[in-house]
């Protein structure tokens, strides 16, 4: 990594995958307190405290490279809505319970396959933060593997609620098999995961259990994207305005 | 309506280490054996307090009644040779 411009492109993407991190940690924290009953609550505080902490280590690496002082603090609290890489799927509002639960199904399929090949970045750093954090994750996809056969499963209303979920997250899945620029120089040299391969792997993971949840796939027939260029849903800008309060209030305040 | 209203107890049983026994930790709300291990681990093991989990349904556990004690326990307060203090050991045993 002698090369400047490698450095800035590891940088940046460590910054786009801590904040994947985050900004689903933070979503999903929003349920503490909020869960259907208690067992859950804790459950899924559990996934989100994973999530806040895999952001940690991303950020921590990021600064390190930057090497200018700033802190993981700084990069989460700081930095406005345009700044933020993180996939759209992530920011969305935490719905209801099916929503959430469908989220965490597509997603945590995805960060199976997509931490498997991060395992075996070039970047010692970065293998070693997906060595950590697919052990997490195979946790998580247990979790909400399961829900979704339950759901699916369930009553008429949570299996309608889980397929409308589904339908309105759809369109927010191709761009979690997307590329930007710096992910392309960066997967050339071994560095960054190559996003377009993990398809067929996530269709394998997420089609059995759709089929035998009684679950319908949905058609692909939209999709947006923009969040690995600061192109955002109009959702993010007020859950930083919560996630960043104190920080913009009362700067360097710590506890 | 709380969903744990409708779903049964579990008792929730944790091995600490290899070799030790597992101890009774505390009970939870789950809609069968694998949901309850899975809350089981969320909920009492995530500062690396086991290595093993055991579940078992509340209902399935047959337990002694308060009333039974006097036939239960009382008859052994009057045969001291049962105790192993009741016995004076060497000194040479030291602790045992």
């Amino acid at each position: 990594m002698s090369n400047p411009g490698t450095t800035q492109d590891v940088m940046n993407y460590a910054i786009a995958l801590g904040d994947d991190a985050l900004v689903l940690g933070q979503r999903l924290s929003e349920w503490c307190s909020n869960a259907p009953f208690l067992e859950e609550d804790l459950a899924l505080a559990n996934v989100a405290l994973d999530y806040i902490g895999r952001a940690r280590m991303f950020y921590g690496y990021a600064a390190e490279l930057e090497g200018r002082g700033r802190s993981e603090d700084d990069i989460a609290y700081l930095r406005d809505c345009r700044e933020y890489r993180n996939l759209l799927i992530a920011e969305l509002p935490r719905g209801d319970f099916a929503f959430s639960t469908a989220r965490q199904f597509l997603v945590d399929a995805w960060s199976l396959g997509f931490l498997e090949a991060l395992e075996r970045s070039a970047d010692a750093r970065l293998a070693a933060i997906a060595a950590k954090a697919i052990k997490e994750s195979r946790y998580h996809f247990r979790r909400s593997r399961d829900w979704m056969l339950r759901l699916g499963d369930g009553t008429a209303e949570s299996k309608r609620r889980v397929q409308d979920a589904l339908e309105q997250l759809w369109g927010y899945t191709p761009e979690l098999f997307g590329a930007d620029a710096i992910e392309a120089r960066l997967a050339a040299s071994g560095v960054a995961v190559d996003r377009t391969a993990l398809k067929a792997a996530w269709d394998a993971r997420i089609d059995p259990v759709l089929a035998e949840a009684g679950l319908q796939r949905p058609v692909d027939s939209w999709a947006v994207s923009g969040g690995r260029d600061g192109m955002h849903t109009e959702h993010l800008g007020h859950m930083l305005s919560e996630l960043q309060f104190l920080q913009r209030a009362y700067p360097g305040q710590q506890w | 309506m709380s969903a744990s209203q409708h779903m049964p107890l579990f008792e929730v049983f944790i091995r600490s280490k290899r070799g030790l026994d597992h101890r009774h930790v505390g009970s939870l709300h789950a809609e069968d054996h694998q949901q309850a291990l899975e809350y089981a681990r969320d909920c009492y093991t995530r500062r690396s307090e086991g290595v093993s989990i055991w579940v078992v349904r509340s209902s399935d556990i047959v337990a002694s009644q308060e009333e039974d004690a006097a036939a239960f326990y009382d008859p052994m307060d009057d045969k001291p040779y049962r105790h192993a203090t009741h016995y004076q050991l060497p000194d040479e045993v030291n602790n045992m």
